[in-house]
């Protein structure tokens, strides 16, 4: 073998060795690496209510109420849902049937009391008109109004 | 492989391809930012804002293919000894840094509007910020030893061991829950990008990549010169006392 192949040999064999140890620390941190939970995470997760967390869904259709400058909702992942709390200045992306991501902590009568709310979007980028034309025909596949 | 060794045949092949890519990268991020600002439609959820994606995104896809760029030279270096990759590598690295930063300054102006905040400590946006470091740590250590050649090696293995760091970029929003949505365009099926937007994204792509092959080409080419003066600067030192004799 020569010197050239030798250290290739072991350049392939480093990066190889690297990667799985990469791949083995990302898979044990795991849950430690997501930015949010989902409400049915909140269930079956068993985290402490006393845990500051962040709970990413939908707004749930038709249920944001505002009071002043509190307002309350339900974040929603299809299969289970968390009311919420929040007293302050919404991002603009904020509406019924949008992605938001919500930070604080869940209070005794299960109400999530978020002190901070994140809107998020989802990887579709398109005109008004087409998204309009879209709905009308009834292709429309974005975050549609669900129930 | 070794018929690019050749210094002088970098440089004449340099020479060649600079006018052209220079042209070309002008030509196509002026037509891109035609198209971005004032001929392609605004999106029906994020209004005139979407706008900073023909900047942002084009920005992080470079920032990863530089990377790469550097990272393959780096191992071309290590293997074959080969001194135009080192030089390729250490040219890479700042550009890529600046595509980095551009990256995270227009998703963090981005993120103000659309999400409400400047900053989350999401898996995509953390494993950007990593490699603006990478960079940062690859600039750092190529110039922190005497010996170039010393720091060219550390410098390299640095650069691959942080090779772990693209697919993390790449697939974090696929693997984890984050802030930051997942791919429109890299992925199977359709772009979940309109035509219309997506030709100013592709155009101001092609065009900051012929941009990073202009920069990268006349960085090398200074590089070489600049090491060509050091040997040449290392030869009148060592000459000195031969040439003179020191009389008693």
């Amino acid at each position: 073998m020569t010197r050239k192949q030798r250290r290739l040999y072991f350049v392939i064999l480093g990066m190889l060795a690297l990667g799985a140890a990469t791949a083995l620390v990302l898979t044990a941190v795991g849950d430690g690496m997501v930015y949010f939970y989902t409400p049915r995470d909140l269930r079956t997760r068993h985290i402490s209510p006393d845990r500051r967390v962040r709970i990413g869904g939908l707004v749930k259709q038709g249920s944001v109420v505002r009071d002043g400058k509190t307002v309350h909702f339900v974040i929603t992942d299809l299969t289970a849902d968390l009311k919420t709390t929040y007293t302050g200045v919404l991002p603009d992306l904020f509406r019924e049937g949008q992605g938001v991501v919500a930070e604080g902590k869940v209070d005794g009568n299960g109400v999530f009391q978020a002190s901070e709310v994140l809107a998020k979007h989802d990887e579709k980028y398109m005109p008004k008109d087409v998204a309009e034309a879209l709905k009308k025909s009834g292709h429309w596949q974005g975050e549609t109004p669900q129930k | 492989m070794h018929r690019f060794a050749n210094p002088a045949r970098f440089l004449r092949l340099a020479s060649a391809i600079l006018p052209w890519s220079s042209a070309l990268s002008a030509l196509l991020i002026a037509a891109g930012l035609y198209f971005a600002l004032f001929h392609s439609p605004a999106d029906y959820q994020q209004g005139e804002t979407v706008r900073i994606m023909y900047v942002h995104v084009p920005s992080a896809w470079l920032a990863m293919a530089c990377y790469s760029t550097m990272a393959l030279s780096s191992a071309v270096a290590l293997i074959w000894k080969h001194p135009l990759a080192d030089l390729v590598a250490k040219a890479a690295s700042p550009i890529g840094a600046a595509f980095t930063f551009l990256c995270l300054v227009s998703g963090s102006l981005w993120g103000r509007p659309m999400w409400g905040t400047w900053w989350a400590w999401d898996a995509r946006l953390t494993s950007m910020l990593i490699l603006f470091f990478l960079y940062l740590g690859h600039m750092a250590l190529i110039n922190a030893f005497d010996d170039p050649s010393r720091g060219a090696k550390a410098a390299a293995i640095l650069a691959l061991a942080g090779f772990v760091n693209i697919p993390i970029i790449k697939f974090s929003v696929d693997w984890w829950n984050t802030l930051h949505q997942p791919a429109s365009v890299s992925k199977f099926g359709m772009p979940s990008i309109d035509p219309a937007m997506l030709l100013p994204l592709l155009l101001m792509a092609l065009g900051f990549t012929c941009f990073f092959v202009t920069v990268l080409l006349i960085r090398v080419r200074t590089e070489i010169i600049a090491s060509k003066l050091r040997a040449i600067r290392m030869t009148q030192i060592h000459a000195v006392p031969v040439a003179v004799p020191v009389a008693e």
